[in-house]
């Protein structure tokens, strides 16, 4: 377990105040001059050296990322875009870095502009979360009035504004190019990758475009060195990260823990243990709803990281984990989990748009025994047709939550839906069955 | 994707007061020069807010003309994000979530007292005009689940009599504390905190 004197984020419980004088109190500020000082190559190769990966669900290096920016400031301006649209369901860190350690965030802007060359910085904070943009924004204002931004940021000789941009409640927005289309004014709609944002992003200019959480840590690492980072967890899933358990548990909560910490740990040690004992848990969702769920006996033993997560045939996503117990019917949860993509679904590519709003109708017809014995198959085939057939990752997201269902659950699913086919003659138009199953109420 | 209703009434002027006007264009300097397209969300934002919680489509002429951009450019956004709301909801308007890790803490439980106690339909008013209420996807609070967000403000760890207190006082037009009703301070375990214990009422 972790310490807490290495847990970076020491008020994510709120226990001193979010204002300037306590942060500084608890180190943020401190030495910004001398970080910058030591040059963009330093900072860029100690976050190489710390090994950190992205917090916000896909786990791209952030020091390679960085170093994709152009080395030098062209005709074109560099930007950098902060995703704090925290939408994924399990998920709710960057909330809590928002009202409780903003200043973590904005002194992690500073340090990350100075090293991509840039002198714009936009927030893109979910429309949901107005009371966490104020907090964010008044944040914004001590340190503005501090000196710590603007022109000469801290001492530092850098020119820097902070902006906040505004969601208006749609999921793809997370998505780092629909994110940009959104800051232009645009529907929220991923674009074509590539040319990747680092060379055409933001009203195609250079942008770097990173998760609330990766930057929040950055400024820490920074001051105890990349080496004290990566001495945490295990090489390439190295440092700590704040989990996020919901669901059947006693006491949900979220923690900061180090990687790579066993998932029934985490359960509980942290969340007070499941609902009706450790017996009566039936699956997990590890990483926010789009990774497959693990079943109970691959919960007794993983750990948590992204690269035990990935030989467990899921993924670590955000670790917003959402605990199910044998209370609820893990039928209707995906099911609801699919409705959740249908709606969220922006509509640009046509096996996502066609193919969540499918999967949602079967399932749901699933979770109340009227589906067919073959359509479990034809279930699968759908989430196949969708996955890595759309722009974004959305499709992907979609897709495995449903086809982890059927990995693991395929018995019961069947279980209760073992009746023959309705038109058994034309099994060979299995789309076409399914249309004209659906035609009495929700399609 | 979400179908979006357009209201059938609809104003015919809409004009920003002055301090919109002036928080406009304050928003506008945020983006560069030329790229004023960019507050289209934040000025639809203010428009809803001025014009008791919804859009009506003069506001989207007003505002295309204000950012110099095509009218279905503005129409294109308001219909794609689902904050902006189109019809007219309630002054109180409670939006309560009923994705998986809600539902699994009893959103639906939430969604009964609401049909009943504001009206059995979702986005249709209260029978006193005021209040109206809408099933909405993940709000990011789901370790402080089930939870509602009340106009801007959230609730959290509710329950069916909790909520029911809550809608009580609305009718009585007095806001209700938002936060948590199990009276936890943040998303730290209740009463079983193991992680940065010497913090606790430093």
């Amino acid at each position: 377990m972790l310490e807490d004197k290495d847990r970076i984020f020491q008020n994510l419980y709120n226990d001193f105040g979010a204002d300037l004088t306590s942060a500084k109190q608890r180190g943020d500020w401190k030495d910004t001059k001398e970080i910058c000082g030591k040059g963009r190559e330093w900072i860029i190769n100690e976050i190489k050296a710390s090994e950190l990966r992205g917090r916000g669900g896909a786990g791209f290096p952030t020091g390679l990322k960085w170093s994709f920016a152009p080395k030098e400031v062209g005709s074109r301006p560099h930007y950098l875009v902060i995703n704090a649209d925290e939408s994924e369901p399990g998920t709710c860190k960057d909330r809590d870095i928002l009202r409780f350690e903003p200043h973590k965030l904005i002194e992690g802007c500073l340090i990350a502009s100075y090293a991509v060359n840039a002198h714009k910085c936009y927030i893109y904070i979910r429309g949901e979360y107005f009371n966490e943009g104020q907090k964010l924004q008044t944040a914004i204002d001590e340190a503005y009035k501090d000196g710590l931004l603007g022109k000469n940021s801290a001492g530092t000789d850098w020119e820097l504004d902070i902006y906040i941009h505004y969601g208006a409640g749609a999921y793809i927005c997370g998505e780092e190019t629909a994110l940009l289309e959104s800051i232009e004014g645009k529907k929220g709609q991923p674009r074509l990758k590539p040319p990747f944002p680092a060379l055409i992003g933001l009203y195609g200019c250079p942008t770097i475009i990173n998760n609330v959480e990766t930057i929040s840590v950055v400024p820490t690492i920074l001051r105890r060195g990349g080496k004290w980072f990566s001495s945490l967890g295990r090489p390439k899933n190295t440092g700590s990260k704040i989990y996020c358990i919901s669901g059947n548990v006693n006491n949900p909560c979220n923690v900061e823990e180090e990687m790579g910490i066993p998932l029934k740990e985490l359960i509980e040690k942290h969340a007070g243990g499941v609902i009706g004992g450790w017996d009566n848990l039936k699956a997990v969702i590890p990483g926010g709803s789009s990774m497959p769920l693990l079943p109970k006996e691959t919960c007794e033993t993983i750990k948590m990281d992204f690269d035990a997560c990935i030989e467990n045939k899921t993924g670590l996503g955000t670790a917003g984990i959402v605990v199910i117990n044998k209370d609820q019917d893990i039928i209707k949860c995906m099911a609801r989990i699919a409705r959740f993509y249908k709606h969220e679904s922006c509509g640009q590519c046509t096996p996502c748009r066609e193919g969540s709003g499918w999967m949602w109708r079967m399932l749901e017809r699933m979770a109340k025994g009227e589906a067919t014995r073959d359509e479990v198959d034809m279930l699968l085939d759908v989430t196949k047709q969708i996955e890595g057939h759309t722009i974004c990752a959305f499709g992907e997201g979609s897709s495995w939550p449903v086809q982890g269902l059927i990995r693991n659950f395929k018995d019961e699913i069947i279980e209760r839906n073992k009746f023959d086919p309705i038109v058994k003659k034309q099994k060979d138009i299995p789309y076409l069955v399914d249309q004209h199953l659906l035609e009495k109420e929700n399609a | 994707m979400a179908v979006k209703k357009i209201s059938k009434v609809q104003p015919e002027k809409f004009e920003f007061n002055k301090k919109n006007k002036e928080n406009a264009d304050s928003i506008i300097k945020n983006y560069p020069s030329g790229k004023q397209q960019s507050a289209v969300m934040a000025l639809l934002y203010l428009a809803q807010k001025q014009n008791d919680n919804w859009i009506p489509l003069s506001a989207m002429k007003y505002i295309a003309k204000y950012l110099d951009m095509p009218y279905i450019k503005v129409y294109e956004v308001a219909t794609f994000y689902s904050m902006y709301n189109l019809t007219p909801v309630g002054k109180y308007f409670f939006q309560v979530c009923t994705t998986t890790p809600c539902m699994l803490r009893g959103a639906y439980n939430l969604v009964d007292v609401c049909k009943r106690k504001i009206s059995e339909e979702e986005n249709r008013l209260s029978d006193d005009g005021r209040t109206s209420w809408l099933e909405v996807e993940c709000l990011g609070a789901c370790v402080n689940a089930p939870m509602l967000q009340l106009n801007e403000d959230y609730y959290e760890d509710l329950d069916p009599t909790k909520l029911e207190q809550i809608i009580d006082k609305i009718s009585n037009d007095e806001v209700p504390q938002p936060g948590s009703y199990r009276g936890r301070l943040s998303s730290e375990p209740e009463n079983t905190r193991k992680t940065l214990t010497g913090n606790k009422n430093a």
